[in-house]
């Protein structure tokens, strides 16, 4: 479940910043990726779209959400997070 | 160059139904924003919104009327004859071939369009009501007050998103100062709160899901509205003519684009149209005491305005007011900038300039005088009206106090 999960999400992010699967680095943000904040939002909609999830996460105050976005293993790290919680693992 | 003044107001809107109790609302800094009330509101993740509550078509149309009026058209109608009546107007012979309509709105028909697609995506109905298209049609507002009030001239509807209504007005303007026409019915409307429409704005997450609190440091994104208000713009001379009363004369207008992102907003871009606006209308900056800001209480836009005002005024920017009315009416999207008008009018005529309500934390980026939760009695000459537009489309208006 746990590589499924970063597979699928690395796969998303991947898409978004027309980049291949390998060059997504764990530790890299999404600045580093080139993802602005409205490819930050579509990112989130595949993510939730993807995991049948909610994804708490307001643009104003992206550093108050409970959604970590600072870097892809945060992301991966936040989704199966939520994935647990709102899928029942 | 033909002068250009305001004989008539009108409005409905989420803080009253006419212009006394709007006014009266933004002077006790009361607001109309609350929970939603629409069908399938539990599935929406933001419930409130700035919300025309205690209204009933069904007391002021009839029938054949509500089957072709839109509720963003029946709100038009409803403003356009308070402002008609205001300033006493009727429309005959040379006057009504002279005189038209401009209007703004973003989405135009929203309800009608979410209503049948509902019917028949939903309920798999096949059949439509045959009134649908003049219904939804953005337009429909503009033609319904040219034939209610007999106006030949030049209508049509704008649609820049955040800005159709100062866009709109800025055009009635510019037809009544090049002397193509003497009387322009103008402003905007905006009935975007069903269920696809807030769902739509929802996707962005941009939405507060508790409160506009523009300028504030906790601020945590937009709330819609909806509603409408209309303006009679006429030439001066003609309005002298007739004795009629005057509300405030309209100096300046300019629009620009940021040609940037779809979304984001740009300093420049918005400097620009402020500057663009005190230079078409000969003001110098020390002139303008307030401002009626965008302040859509998101993240960037309040910030960049801010930025954008101190760099178009220099110094003056620590002198003026600015406030954010979203913050009791929400954000009426294409009929935004018109009900933001009425503000801008009390401040020149009244003396009252309309607080920002929800002012919790000063947001060091935001360091001007906003005007914090209790309006203020104050003495302008001219004011400003900002509104800039997703897309990155600008329009912003310059008035003085009537002559």
């Amino acid at each position: 479940m746990t590589e499924n999960v970063r597979d699928k999400v690395v796969e998303i992010i991947a898409e978004q910043a027309v980049l291949e699967v390998e060059d997504v680095k764990m530790d890299a943000s999404l600045e580093d990726l080139g993802i602005d904040s409205l490819g930050l939002v579509e990112s989130i909609f595949a993510i939730e779209e993807a995991f049948d999830i909610q994804v708490p996460f307001n643009a104003n105050e992206p550093e108050q959400s409970d959604f970590d976005i600072s870097s892809v293993a945060a992301i991966v790290g936040a989704v199966e997070g939520l994935v647990a919680e709102q899928k029942g693992g | 160059m033909r002068r250009v003044v305001i004989t008539g107001q009108g409005t409905i809107n989420a803080l009253g139904h006419d212009v006394p109790s709007t006014l009266e609302a933004m002077r006790e800094g009361r607001c109309g924003i609350g929970p939603l009330e629409l069908r399938d509101v539990e599935r929406l993740s933001v419930k409130i919104g700035g919300q025309v509550k205690g209204y009933d078509p069904e007391a002021l149309f009839n029938r054949q009327q509500i089957a072709l009026y839109d509720r963003f058209t029946q709100f038009t109608l409803i403003a356009a004859h308070q402002a008609l009546d205001s300033s006493g107007l009727t429309f005959t012979g040379d006057l009504a071939t002279r005189s038209g309509v401009v209007f703004g709105t973003a989405g135009g028909g929203v309800n009608t369009w979410d209503e049948n697609y509902r019917s028949v995506y939903e309920e798999g109905k096949n059949r439509v009501h045959p009134f649908v298209v003049p219904k939804l049609m953005n337009n429909a507002a503009a033609s319904h007050v040219s034939m209610e009030w007999n106006l030949k001239g030049p209508s049509f509807s704008v649609a820049t998103a955040c800005a159709s209504s100062n866009h709109a007005m800025g055009l009635a303007f510019q037809c009544l100062r090049s002397g193509a026409c003497d009387v322009m019915v103008t402003g905007g409307s905006e009935a975007m709160l069903s269920f696809g429409g807030v769902k739509a704005w929802e996707g962005l997450r941009v939405m507060s899901k508790d409160a506009c609190r523009p300028f504030s440091a906790n601020r945590n994104g937009m709330v819609q509205g909806e509603g409408a208000a209309v303006f009679i713009f006429e030439e001066y001379e003609h309005a002298k003519k007739r004795g009629a009363e005057i509300l405030a004369e309209v100096v300046g207008f300019n629009m620009t684009s940021d040609a940037a992102d779809i979304v984001m907003p740009s300093k420049q871009g918005a400097a620009r149209a402020i500057a663009g606006a005190l230079a078409d209308g000969k003001l110098n900056p020390e002139e303008v005491g307030y401002i009626n800001a965008h302040g859509t209480g998101t993240a960037a836009n309040d910030k960049v305005e801010c930025a954008a005002v101190a760099d178009a005024f220099g110094h003056h920017a620590d002198e003026l007011m600015i406030s954010s009315t979203k913050s009791m009416h929400g954000h009426l999207i294409g009929g935004t900038g018109a009900v933001e008008l009425l503000a801008c009018i009390m401040a020149l005529k009244d003396g009252v300039i309309a607080p920002t309500i929800g002012y919790e934390e000063p947001d060091p980026e935001c360091a001007l005088d906003v005007v914090p939760n209790e309006a203020r009695e104050a003495e302008v000459s001219a004011v400003l009206s900002n509104a800039f537009a997703f897309g990155g489309l600008n329009a912003v208006l310059a008035l003085r106090k009537a002559p």
